[in-house]
């Protein structure tokens, strides 16, 4: 189809176009082959499952990677069963990896890859998204970054083993991290994985912009949207110097430019900033997506309106931006300025209010509300619970006072494995099991879900509460092997450790009940029918897969996505294009 | 597009080529100017005002006749230009978050003693080079 | 190829293309401004950056301004004609546009390679690697904008696409910005 030059005039021009289409039903629909359809599509759905696929794959990995140096931990020098003996740099390179998988190739594909491709068009009622060509371009550089990651633990000197942070001189250096190729074959596959969500972003963005439903306005917006769009605007105003930062990083590295280097005129504290510029808004990045998840499942499931969904909504937003005031409280005894230091413990601190508020507004919506417990409802629950013991504990690492004896210790770990493993394992659970009746057309099973979701929560906390005591107990994060540091080498600390290993064992082994849950489902779980959970949004109203071009006829929409349990009604849930 | 090219007419389609004429002609003499001005400190008058206000100022204005009238902004819709100008007050904030720590050298309770010691001898050796520019010179198309 | 119906939409009034444009170079101006405001910082910490530039040829740095800025007069004749429905003049003004980026490739490989023969190396020291990586940066993107516009321009010429026209002009223009900038930082500030 040729169009004239688009002009602001011809805006409204542009709506009259798109009734032409609706008339004529969605586009070119005929039978593809199995390469055409499975991985060349570039249809918005398949995408999002080529990402969701991708991102549990690396998500094992990352797995087996935490299961290999905790097993270190715990028994350290004995041989690992299905690994081997852990050597000094072997680990480095464990928990490297196992750092940039679940942040950069599980959370960032999974919440925001996958959810954000599958729901953004289905929930706005369009046909796709806006620039499917470059949807798919993005996929394929995605998976690319994934392989060129897997290929640097194969290169000569093996994977990067600079900690995911890749500090220099350490990441700058192969005369320091004895990895000439494994560091910038991961510096390339990071970067590759920013220009893989750079293009992604775009499209969700404009697409959440322009192609919304006719009567859609801003406020109609299902929250989970609306926060995937806030996290990719904040990803691409926040990574721009990182990216400059890559491209410094890898020069440093193979053409031996001085950018890091202070003998040149160089200086590494640079690196940090340019790192943590982006690090700590990547947080916020992640966290957003899984706040608006849990968003539509409490609704659904306590049959109740969001409770103040504008506030919601401009506390995300306010979230985003404070979020850009914060990086430097990673850097407090990096040698930063203490005047900044006294300014960024103010504003990190400053973040917790808009977080603990809406954590607050989701109690609100509970209230009062006719809950049913079912698995995904208990997934967005234990978000929220298991979150704002990560919250809680964030309050004594903003403060620099605090920060200064817990840095770099394990309680440092435990805290932020409790923000990123209710984003990247809980609330991707959460997700999966709400929107799988629409993504495969069939329901999972209630029993094996529940028994999965105690299997997974209760070990999550015996992994991590240890921690923390470990880490006020003095364990140093960077530590291969504490038998060499008796004062660490008491029988608590020991045991402590040996508890959380253990507890990851037990977590690891639930989760083959997921898989046998997800993967019988998909092919033998019971018909799930066009809305099985009683929901209002958009996704819902079509059938369950949808087709190509989501909807036999492009919904109109009528209401805010959360009319539940409207007096005087019938039914408990009012759709969004239901007229009248 | 028809439309538009009858109701505008070929009046209109001049006078919009001779708006970009203009524009272009005034960025010429305005990148005159900001060569002309470091010229003139090198080898006339040093002032470093006349510099920053000729070659960086200039190039401001510059920024904003191509933003404004080639990238047509002036008549984009206020959410392009309120998204941009979000992402450069991004950039200011990251340069003032950072710089207290890579532009100075020493602050309280610390001091970046690379970097002044490479400030020190690197300025020395310019300095040396500037007294005795014969001998460097070939020193260095040796290097 | 037909298109989504989601792609026709315009729900705030500027067309999606456009609009993912403006998000691109949003996107650029974070790259480009982390890289600059790291050399800004540096150049205002160490004196000696100012000897370093002192190496530059700043000659033929202004006679490269002049090219972008001339080659943008071009991008935005393209963009006119394209707007008034004449493809093939389009195709041509962005032919032009490719000719001044052609040429300030040139005169930047004439430049680096002056610059190397005589020993300043990207390796030598902090400046070098900030004036190649910051100038190198901007080509990769004049080289992009190089290509886009030649496939543009094929599709021009048989009157398609033409609001592309536009869309290339835009980025363009971004690129004669960034050395707008880059110039007086890598070149004058001595």
């Amino acid at each position: 189809m040729s169009q004239p030059a688009e002009e602001h005039a011809h805006a409204h021009d542009d709506h009259g176009h798109d009734h032409d289409h609706g008339d004529t039903g969605a586009h070119g629909h005929h039978e593809d082959g199995f390469i055409k359809k499975y991985l060349w599509s570039v249809d918005h759905k398949m995408i999002a499952k080529q990402y969701l696929f991708t991102g549990m794959a690396m998500g094992l990995i990352g797995g087996f990677f935490s299961y290999a140096f905790r097993m270190q931990m715990a028994y350290p020098g004995h041989n690992v069963p299905g690994f081997g003996v852990v050597s000094p740099n072997e680990y480095n390179q464990l928990i490297t990896n196992h750092g940039t998988i679940m942040i950069f190739w599980l959370a960032m594909p999974v919440l925001i890859a996958a959810f954000g491709n599958f729901l953004i068009p289905l929930m706005l009622g369009c046909d796709d998204m806006v620039f499917p060509r470059i949807n798919r371009l993005s996929y394929q550089i995605f998976l690319l970054s994934a392989i060129v990651l897997i290929a640097s633990w194969f290169v000569p000197g093996g994977g990067f083993g600079g900690a995911w942070t890749a500090y220099p001189p350490l990441s700058a250096k192969s005369q320091y991290n004895l990895t000439p190729l494994g560091s910038t074959m991961w510096v390339i596959a990071v970067a590759l994985e920013f220009v893989a969500f750079l293009l992604g972003g775009i499209n969700f963005v404009t697409t959440a912009m322009n192609s919304r439903a006719p009567g859609m306005k801003m406020f109609d917006i299902p929250m989970v949207v609306w926060m995937i769009v806030i996290a990719s605007i904040l990803f691409m105003a926040s990574v721009g110097p990182l990216v400059a930062g890559a491209v410094m990083l890898v020069f440093d590295q193979q053409l031996g430019t001085g950018f890091f280097d202070p003998v040149r005129g160089g200086d590494p504290i640079l690196w940090q900033h340019l790192f943590w510029f982006f690090g700590h808004p990547e947080v916020y990045v992640v966290l957003l997506p899984a706040v608006g998840i849990v968003a539509e499942i409490i609704t659904v499931f306590s049959r109740k309106k969001l409770f103040a969904y504008k506030t919601v909504l401009y506390t995300a937003f306010g979230t985003a931006v404070l979020s850009f005031f914060v990086w430097a409280h990673h850097q407090f005894i990096a040698g930063i300025d203490p005047r900044m230091a006294n300014v960024f413990t103010a504003t990190t601190v400053l973040i917790s209010i808009p977080i603990a508020e809406m954590m607050f507004v989701y109690v609100a919506t509970l209230y009062g509300g006719s809950i049913t417990l079912t698995t995904p409802m208990l997934w967005a629950l234990g978000f929220i619970g298991e979150f704002i013991i990560g919250g809680v504990t964030g309050i004594f690492l903003g403060s620099s006072g605090s920060d200064i004896y817990f840095h770099d210790t394990y309680f440092v770990l435990a805290h932020f494995h409790y923000t990123f493993v209710p984003i990247a394992v809980i609330a991707v659970f959460a997700a999966t099991t709400y929107w799988f009746p629409k993504m495969f057309g069939t329901m999972m099973n209630e029993t094996l879900g529940k028994i999965h979701f105690w299997g997974t929560v209760i070990p999550f906390n015996g992994i991590f509460i240890p921690l923390f005591i470990t880490g006020m107990g003095g364990d140093h994060r960077r530590i291969y092997n504490y038998a060499n540091f008796p004062e660490q080498w008491t029988p608590h600390l020991i045991q402590m450790r040996e508890f959380a290993t253990v507890s990851l064992l037990v977590l690891i082994a639930f989760q083959g009940i997921f898989f046998i849950n997800f993967f019988y489902s998909m092919f033998k779980g019971k018909p799930a029918g066009n809305n099985p959970w009683n929901a209002n949004t958009l996704e819902w109203q079509t059938v369950s897969p949808p087709p190509h071009g989501n909807f036999a006829e492009l919904p109109n929409c009528y209401r805010g996505p959360y009319e539940y349990s409207v007096p005087g009604r019938e039914e408990d849930f009012w759709p969004q294009n239901e007229v009248g | 597009m028809s439309d538009a090219a009858a109701t505008h007419g070929e009046h209109d389609e001049a006078a919009h080529l001779a708006h970009y004429m203009k524009i272009y002609r005034t960025l010429v003499v305005l990148f005159l100017v900001s060569v002309s001005g470091p010229f003139i400190s090198d080898h006339f008058v040093h002032s470093k005002a006349l510099v920053l206000v000729t070659a960086f100022g200039i190039a401001l204005v510059k920024a904003y006749l191509v933003c404004a009238h080639f990238m047509h902004l002036n008549v984009e819709k206020k959410f392009v230009i309120y998204m941009l100008t979000t992402a450069l007050v991004f950039m200011f904030l990251f340069f003032a978050g950072v710089s207290p720590d890579i532009m100075e050298h020493r602050g309280r309770n610390w001091e970046n003693v690379a970097a002044r010691e490479e400030t020190a001898s690197a300025l020395k050796e310019q300095a040396e080079r500037a007294a005795h520019p014969g001998e460097h010179e070939g020193a260095e198309h040796a290097e | 190829m037909s298109r989504p119906i989601a792609t026709t939409r315009s729900v705030t009034g500027i067309a999606t293309g456009k609009l993912a444009v403006w998000w691109v170079l949003a996107s650029e101006i974070v790259i480009f401004g982390g890289l600059l405001c790291s050399y800004l910082m540096h150049r205002l910490g160490h004196p000696e950056f100012g000897g370093y530039a002192a190496h530059t040829n700043t000659a033929l740095g202004a006679t490269n301004t002049f090219v972008l800025l001339t080659s943008s007069l071009f991008a935005v004749r393209a963009h006119f004609e394209a707007e008034h429905g004449r493809g093939k003049s389009a195709a041509n003004w962005l032919y032009m546009t490719v000719g001044g980026a052609l040429t300030f490739l040139c005169i930047k490989g004439y430049e680096w390679h002056h610059e190397i023969s005589e020993g300043f190396v990207i390796s030598k020291n902090a400046f070098w690697s900030f004036y190649y990586t910051a100038a190198g940066l901007h080509a990769c993107h004049v080289i992009g904008g190089a290509i886009i516009m030649l496939i543009i321009a094929q599709d021009a010429k048989k009157n398609q696409e033409l609001q592309r026209v536009e869309l290339i002009g835009i980025y363009w223009h971004f690129v004669d910005v960034v050395w707008i900038f880059l110039f007086p930082l890598l070149y004058i500030a001595k």
